[in-house]
């Protein structure tokens, strides 16, 4: 195989006592350098903890992810999550919870100032940087999730994963934090990997869609190719007939489908 | 302007009023706001919570004076403590002779023995209780024992340490050590456990080794855990230095009690209580002062 990341046969199953309930069965996956891959899907069906496969914090059952060539064994800055509760260390502020990662990462190949650079360059990518002095504690949430942003990007990830990184914000700062996420994109041609449950978020940002079955074991059911042309900007897409076409595609698949499982 | 528009319009009122309120006002504002205003209600502050206690002291020792100054009493009454212990209240630093010196001299003495054991505790006690907490084996196999060690009383502890250490002032330390470890490792334990998951994620993404986990994510994450070890630690340490000192001998202050009890010195005794619950609660106000200086922003997320 020759693609950038690619996920072979992912089976995954929890076993508590003699209970095993499968979560993920079959999932392969190839993404592309610099591509923006979204896998979108109802809550519990297990989108996230495929993230964490790939991110490396939990074992797949069966099969596995191999990034440039190397299989995934375990967690790496190389694989940079944006979590979805920000996970920034609260005694730590702005500045020093970037410089922890930059200060890991590039111990051994950046110098000291080049490292400070580095840091101050990643906080302006996310314009946070006028905040660098504050404490987690005294920023917005919305805040706290560009400041995560930077961090996964201060690492130089070859895949930037992001689990729901926009979930638990408001409408107006998740468009503000998207259309920041797409200009870094554009600038930087970052490999991403999103965990989404939102149908817009996904086909503004994503050059495909995965669409994920409801579980228990969750299948990729249907896959889209979204063809914007990039950059793409919010309000000129309200109206393009591809936009609302991609937009219809996965709205059909998640409500279709849930619909069955319901059924069943 | 506006002279004119009062003499025309308002004649009558005027010679009384305006004199008055133009001589009063400009007198008495700069006064009060700068004098008064501040310094008024910081005093206040301070005798809200000054006085009630003092009042309280107060009470105390008329009933203890009260019921002590009746013929026949056994213990004695503050009056006669303040005649015959006046020289321990008044100076805490005289030296008279080796056996013979100020309370505040052997309070010191005490407190350098609680500072080497339980500085030792804190040390040992949070290694063991980040190993202890990090491991779900280790919580199996130590917590247990931990439980069951924890309840031996400091005193219990001294025959083994003096035939171990066949010396008095180790045994002291040891005894201090060993009664002030298990509160700071069990909760240290607690909250190396209740280190949130996010934040091992972070760890485990950044690749921390070992030493960087500990520095960075632990000891921060586990700060107000292991703060309320130490403090407890502490106040159980200053509980043994006493009872050890009491049967180890030395200048301890606990040995002075059993000295001044020795030679019926009832007055003195009371004294060095008093130095003694001033000082545990120093050491503990102390604790706790660095723990809220430490942990600033950790509990808060």
């Amino acid at each position: 195989m020759t693609a950038y990341l690619l996920l072979d046969h992912i089976d995954k199953s929890f076993t508590r006592g003699s209970v095993v309930s499968d979560v993920l069965r079959e999932i392969t996956l190839a993404v592309e350098k610099g591509e923006f891959v979204s896998i979108i899907g109802h809550s519990g069906c297990g989108k996230s903890t495929l993230l964490n496969i790939v991110a490396g914090l939990i074992p797949a059952t069966n099969g596995g992810a191999v990034l440039e060539g190397r299989e995934i064994d375990g967690p790496g800055p190389d694989r940079a999550v944006v979590f979805q509760n920000h996970s920034l260390l609260p005694w730590l502020t702005v500045y020093d919870n970037v410089r922890l990662a930059v200060d890991k990462v590039f111990a051994r190949t950046k110098s000291r100032t080049e490292r400070h650079d580095w840091t101050m360059h990643n906080l302006d990518l996310v314009q946070m940087a006028h905040a660098k002095d504050k404490r987690p504690a005294e920023i917005s949430g919305g805040m706290k999730q560009r400041v995560g942003l930077a961090r996964a990007l201060a690492m130089e990830p070859k895949v930037l994963l992001l689990d729901e990184p926009f979930g638990a914000l408001d409408a107006l700062t998740r468009a503000h934090l998207q259309d920041s996420v797409m200009q870094i994109h554009v600038r930087l041609r970052n490999t991403v990997l999103m965990i989404t449950h939102d149908v817009d978020e996904a086909v503004l940002l994503s050059d495909r869609i995965l669409m994920m079955t409801n579980g228990p074991a969750a299948r990729i059911g249907e896959e889209l190719t979204v063809p914007l042309a990039r950059p793409r900007r919010r309000l000129d897409l309200v109206a393009n007939a591809t936009y609302l076409k991609s937009r219809e595609a996965v709205l059909k698949f998640l409500y279709e489908r849930h619909r069955f499982v319901e059924a069943a | 302007m506006n002279m004119p528009i009062l003499k025309s319009d308002v004649r009558p009122a005027i010679p009384a009023v305006p004199a008055k309120a133009a001589t009063v006002l400009p007198l008495n504002v700069p006064r009060t706001s700068f004098t008064r205003n501040r310094l008024v209600p910081a005093l206040a502050a301070v005798a809200k919570r000054t006085i009630p206690p003092i009042i309280m002291l107060g009470l105390l020792l008329t009933v203890w004076q009260i019921l002590c100054a009746k013929p026949g009493a056994t213990l004695p009454a503050p009056s006669q403590i303040w005649i015959d212990a006046r020289d321990l209240i008044v100076d805490p630093f005289f030296v008279v002779g080796p056996q013979d010196i100020g309370l505040g001299l052997r309070v010191l003495t005490s407190l350098q023995r609680v500072a080497v054991g339980f500085g030792l505790a804190a040390v040992v006690g949070v290694l063991l209780g980040a190993i202890v907490g990090q491991s779900l084996w280790a919580t199996r196999g130590l917590d247990p024992i931990f439980q069951v060690l924890r309840t031996v009383p400091p005193l219990a502890w001294l025959p083994l340490s003096l035939a171990a250490f066949r010396d008095s002032r180790p045994s002291a330390i040891f005894v201090i050590f060993i009664t002030s470890i298990w509160p700071i490792i069990i909760n240290t334990a607690v909250g190396v456990r209740n280190i949130p998951q996010d934040y091992r994620n972070v760890a485990q993404v950044l690749r921390l080794n070992h030493l960087e986990f500990f520095w960075k994510i632990m000891v921060p994450s586990a700060a107000p855990y292991i703060f309320t070890g130490l403090r407890i630690g502490i106040g159980l340490s200053w509980l043994a230095i006493v009872a050890a000192e009491m049967l180890t001998g030395g200048v301890g202050i606990g040995f002075f009690i059993w000295d001044a009890w020795n030679s019926s010195r009832l007055p003195d005794i009371v004294v060095a209580l008093a130095y003694i619950g001033v000082v545990g609660f120093l050491l503990d106000r102390l604790v706790a002062g660095i723990a809220t200086m430490v942990t600033r922003g950790t509990a808060a997320n």
